[in-house]
């Protein structure tokens, strides 16, 4: 049985959709069998961040409405062949998601593949609220302002109830994954500081992802940034972030610190 | 006018539980007021002048239908108070309000014993037997409200910007307290808000508040104590 991912914030624009696509694309190079789904029904954007936009044909939708098999709507990347799309429909409106369709889709590509990674819409509609229901660990992506840290607590808040684990009374594992940290403002005092962030929400940290370019040129080019160049500095991130998910124990860097502070840099427990 | 005028007196904001009934209706409707109807049939005046809140989490109902249901109900005799699990959109003037963080208590006697279970009605906010505190290990996340009208709360973990605690004693917040907390609710002015980290939105005693905007800025950041004293706030270290 696989593992369902949810990546989810609250907030919208905090990098949902490219951590969910690098994170997939990453954990997919290692080897393991990983499908992205795109809950954001409606606003889809997961297939052009994957580059897959022209070769979409059934939808999410389209398979819990029973209008196709679901082997008929996973899309399979051509640079990773143990990467699969799920796309959203564009056309069609969220209320089409049902609880019992969603939970029959997540259960039929649990069995098969390792990762479901699950990309949340903004907000605390349907919508996030279905794509969190069946998850097994639960992504937070938060960005270091204050807005983004409230949602982002808010989602918190329903990721401990209103999912099926929290329901049951299980344990609902959670991450926190710091995007767009910037160095420079951050030392200059108009960020949060990554200590600040996690006092706050005070889950374990998955992460640390810079403010770069690479990310935005990547989107454009339809790739997640963790295949258009896996040198840069945010696609080491995700790797390591992924490597995380897998059990890995990481330390984690912040970006724009020094090394030579051992102390400070592994003295912070990785999630 | 012109005494309230030279002497204004602040309003004061109390919270205060009461056990209403809670209708979880089912689907199809129509069967479910069938069943409704044998309930009633058993005790004629079993909803009347009881506060009775309408619980449709789950059920997919539009406006319309919502409104729909409602009316049968009143037609029934049955008062609907407030609406528990609607969105807020679905809630217009011509709806009761919205109601959430209800808690459940003991199930209400139906009329009769013999009734099939799935009519019964299910209570919710509920004074039961008075537990004086509760501890909560968990931060209270923005959006919670955390409602404990028959005592102490203690938190051990943060408030969140945009949380709630409201209690009927005194708040114990060991964390940061960024949300609100209302001690007192109750109506007791002797109750008190302890804190590790104040940087609260908005505190209140009995009914007295005060935001963050009125609070010393020396203040934030400390680890205080908040009491009531006639119709001030107080604040003492506790460092």
């Amino acid at each position: 049985m696989g593992k369902v991912i949810v990546v989810t914030s609250g907030k919208g624009g905090v990098g949902k959709t490219t951590s969910s696509a690098a994170l997939g694309a990453a954990l997919a190079k290692g080897g393991d069998k990983v499908v992205v789904v795109d809950f954001d029904v409606g606003l889809r954007n997961l297939d052009l961040v994957m580059g897959a936009e022209r070769r979409v044909v059934y939808d999410l939708v389209n398979v819990i409405q029973g209008e196709a098999k679901l082997t008929q709507a996973l899309i399979r990347d051509k640079r990773v062949e143990t990467l699969y799309l799920l796309p959203a429909s564009q056309t069609r409106d969220k209320d089409n998601l049902t609880a019992e369709g969603v939970e029959k889709v997540i259960g039929a590509l649990k069995s098969v593949f390792d990762w479901v990674i699950c990309d949340s819409p903004a907000g605390i509609e349907r919508g996030a609220t279905l794509a969190m229901r069946h998850a097994d660990v639960a992504i937070v992506v938060t960005n270091p302002e204050v807005s983004s840290v409230r949602d982002s607590d808010r989602i918190i808040g329903l990721l401990d109830s209103k999912t099926l684990r929290a329901e049951n009374g299980e344990h609902m594992e959670k991450h926190l994954l710091l995007t767009r940290y910037d160095p420079v403002r951050a030392e200059r005092g108009d960020m949060l500081k990554v200590d600040d962030v996690l006092e706050i929400l005070s889950i374990p940290l998955l992460g640390i992802i810079p403010e770069s370019m690479d990310v935005l040129r990547a989107s454009n080019l339809g790739s997640p940034v963790t295949l258009a160049d896996d040198r840069s500095a945010p696609s080491i991130a995700y790797f390591e972030a992924a490597r995380r998910l897998q059990g890995e124990n990481l330390p984690i860097m912040i970006p724009g610190e020094k090394r030579g502070f051992f102390g400070k840099i592994f003295g912070r427990k990785a999630a | 006018m012109t005494a309230v005028l030279t002497k204004p007196r602040p309003i004061r904001l109390k919270g205060r539980s009461y056990l209403a009934l809670t209708l979880t209706p089912e689907l199809p409707l129509e069967d479910w007021l069938i069943r409704l109807d044998e309930l009633a049939a058993l005790s004629a005046g079993f909803f009347l002048r009881r506060p009775v809140v309408l619980d449709i989490e789950g059920l997919e109902l539009d406006r319309a239908e919502l409104r729909d249901l409602v009316g049968k109900l009143s037609g029934r005799g049955v008062r609907i108070m407030g609406i528990e699990g609607a969105r807020a959109s679905m809630l217009g003037s011509d709806l009761p309000p919205a109601m959430s963080g209800g808690r459940s208590a003991a199930d209400v006697e139906p009329p009769a014993a013999e009734v099939a279970p799935e009519s019964v009605v299910r209570s919710e906010p509920a004074p039961g037997k008075p537990t004086p505190s509760i501890i909560v290990t968990q931060p209270v996340r923005s959006g919670q409200s955390l409602f404990f009208p028959e005592g102490d709360v203690t938190v051990v973990g943060s408030v969140a910007s945009g949380a709630e605690v409201v209690a009927g004693g005194s708040i114990h917040v060991y964390g940061t307290l960024r949300g609100r907390a209302l001690a007192g609710t109750m109506g007791n002015a002797s109750a008190r808000i302890f804190c590790s980290r104040l940087e609260a939105e908005l505190l209140a005693i009995d009914g007295f508040y005060k935001t963050a905007e009125d609070m010393e800025p020396e203040l934030r950041g400390k680890a205080v104590q908040i009491w009531l004293e006639g119709e001030t706030f107080k604040v003492g270290s506790i460092a």
